[in-house]
């Protein structure tokens, strides 16, 4: 009769198979190196050319072409919210005149670009100064902050338009007859039972919405607008130095992985009741 | 054998002379605006614009193929097994979605040159080198694309189910042929909508390199604007050729989209 007198000493696991160098392993690490070589050449490119001067002369300048940069974002997609509200609603009617025109507001602002946009606001319409003056209404296209504002918020409520207009025909036909079986009215009905399902349709697109805008907007500097753009190619011209650009794509890149990451985030909380 | 090139050349730019929708006998500036700022020859604006629409057009043309080839490699890569070849598609991504498309323009424009001057110099030549206006278009809205064109790509391959692969192996095909006989046709029909949506921006975003002095649609009228003074009009015209552009390309997507679904049962 034996027992076991000794126990056998835990073993390393055995040493994993190699890995084999496949092609994806080497072009991920060529390509790994070459963004870690461009991180690097950035890196220097900064630091051998740093001047305290300059950055305290056009340090402040970035700031400020970064809050004009908000505020005309900021402003113009609120000021676009508000009205894509009517054209939403015009576009969903039965009046076939109303909703023939609403679509065409949307598709031209959709079809061209914010820049031709732009200059058809900006030197189309200040080209018609004496009658604008004689309506009183020069002062407000004389400035390029204010046309860039009205081309901002007119492009973007016919793209929040068509935002609302999708989430709000994405709630199912269900809905509505189960709120009308309720006896809910159709003010009740609209603001308890439809809205709060189509806004989270519509939240992700609204995040993308603001992104393509701040980027958008950097075209306002063409029109000697100065935001982060505009200020950025004043320090080029005045310094010759590519650090100016670096900055400006590095604050545009902070700002818009910022918001995406908000956005993930109020999206993730905001359908926390639909996770299963 | 070069007068037959010739000949061959001739009869191509006299034929599309004869189509040419905006200055040819039957264009739309020939018929309805030969007395007015849009004539075309020396009399007008006609020719130069109709020249811009061709600029437009070409570099969207001569984009989409780059853009949806690097597109795809990069939707590949980030569903690849191997980390380093996903980070580093991600980083891409990340980089040409966050910068504002102007930015990208301005920078490869300006900073490709400043590259390849200094590569130039480094192997011993030399001389003013410059980019050209179109390549340097073409390099930034290629890389703006291909980034979101990775992404819709991406959310259409994880669409297609694993036993698509998994059949195609079965039937004894390789992974290339899978993809090409398999997966890809079922593809294009789940990222056609993304993809049109794409190249209508790609048409919108063309009109940036208006600012880097390439003679577009928006460049053209432009200069027309400022000598005439008749800026309303002529933006207006710019508009409204970019609303024409991209009501073409809504019918021919259409179209692309009906052949794709032939194959789909009726519903």
């Amino acid at each position: 009769m034996s027992h076991i007198a000794t126990l056998i000493p835990p073993q390393a696991p055995p040493a994993a198979p190699p890995k084999p160098f496949t092609a994806g392993r080497f072009f991920g690490n060529v390509f790994m190196g070459v963004w870690l070589a461009l991180a690097v050449g950035v890196f220097m490119l900064i630091v051998n050319g740093w001047d305290p001067e300059k950055f305290a002369k056009y340090g402040p300048n970035y700031l400020s072409g970064l809050g004009v940069t908000l505020l005309l974002v900021g402003v113009s997609i609120t000021l676009g919210g508000a009205l894509s509200l009517p054209i939403a609603f015009a576009r969903m009617s039965k009046n076939p005149v109303s909703s023939w025109l609403s679509a065409a507001y949307v598709y031209f602002f959709r079809g061209t670009p914010l820049l031709t946009q732009l200059f058809l606001i900006y030197y189309g319409l200040g080209s018609f100064s004496a009658e604008l003056k004689s309506l009183g209404l020069w002062w407000f296209f004389r400035d390029a902050w204010n046309c860039a504002l009205l081309a901002f918020t007119l492009n973007t409520a016919a793209y929040q338009a068509e935002i609302l207009r999708g989430a709000i025909e994405s709630v199912p036909r269900g809905q509505h007859e189960g709120a009308a079986a309720l006896g809910l009215p159709k003010k009740v009905t609209f603001f308890k039972v439809i809205l709060p399902q189509a806004l989270i349709v519509a939240l992700r697109p609204y995040g993308n919405e603001i992104i393509l805008m701040i980027k958008g907007s950097a075209i306002v500097a063409i029109v000697t607008v100065l935001d982060l753009m505009g200020q950025t190619r004043l320090a080029f011209s005045r310094t010759f130095d590519p650090q100016t650009y670096i900055w400006a794509a590095l604050i545009y890149l902070l700002i818009v992985e910022l918001l995406r990451n908000l956005w993930a985030w109020l999206d993730t909380r905001l359908t926390r009741h639909l996770k299963r | 054998m070069s007068g037959f090139f010739t000949a061959i050349v001739d009869a191509v730019s006299a034929f599309l002379g004869v189509v040419d929708p905006f200055c040819g006998p039957v264009g739309v500036f020939t018929l309805f605006a030969s007395d007015t700022l849009l004539a075309c020859g020396a009399a007008g604006w006609g020719d130069e614009i109709a020249f811009g629409v061709l600029v437009t057009a070409s570099l969207a043309i001569a984009t989409l193929p780059v853009g949806l080839l690097l597109g795809f490699f990069i939707a590949l890569a980030k569903q690849s097994d191997e980390p380093a070849l996903r980070r580093s598609a991600n980083i891409y991504t990340t980089i040409f979605r966050g910068l504002p498309e102007f930015l990208t323009l301005t920078i490869v424009y300006y900073g490709l040159q400043i590259l390849v001057q200094n590569f130039m110099a480094a192997i011993g030549f030399d001389g003013q080198i410059e980019i050209s206006a179109f390549f340097a278009g073409m390099v930034a809205l290629g890389a703006v694309f291909s980034a979101y064109c990775s992404e819709v790509l991406q959310s259409a391959f994880k669409a297609i189910p694993r036993g698509q692969y998994e059949a195609g192996y079965a039937l004894g095909l390789h992974h290339g042929r899978t993809m090409q006989l398999i997966v890809l046709p079922q593809l294009i029909r789940v990222a056609l909508p993304g993809l049109g949506n794409l190249w209508m921006a790609l048409l919108k975003d063309t009109a940036l390199v208006s600012v880097i002095g390439l003679p577009d649609i928006l460049r053209q009228t432009g200069v027309a604007a400022r000598v005439t003074k008749e800026a309303f009009a002529f933006y207006g015209l710019a508009c409204l050729l970019f609303l024409v552009l991209a009501f073409i390309s809504s019918i021919v997507f259409s179209n692309i989209e009906k052949w794709a679904k032939r194959s789909e049962v009726a519903r």
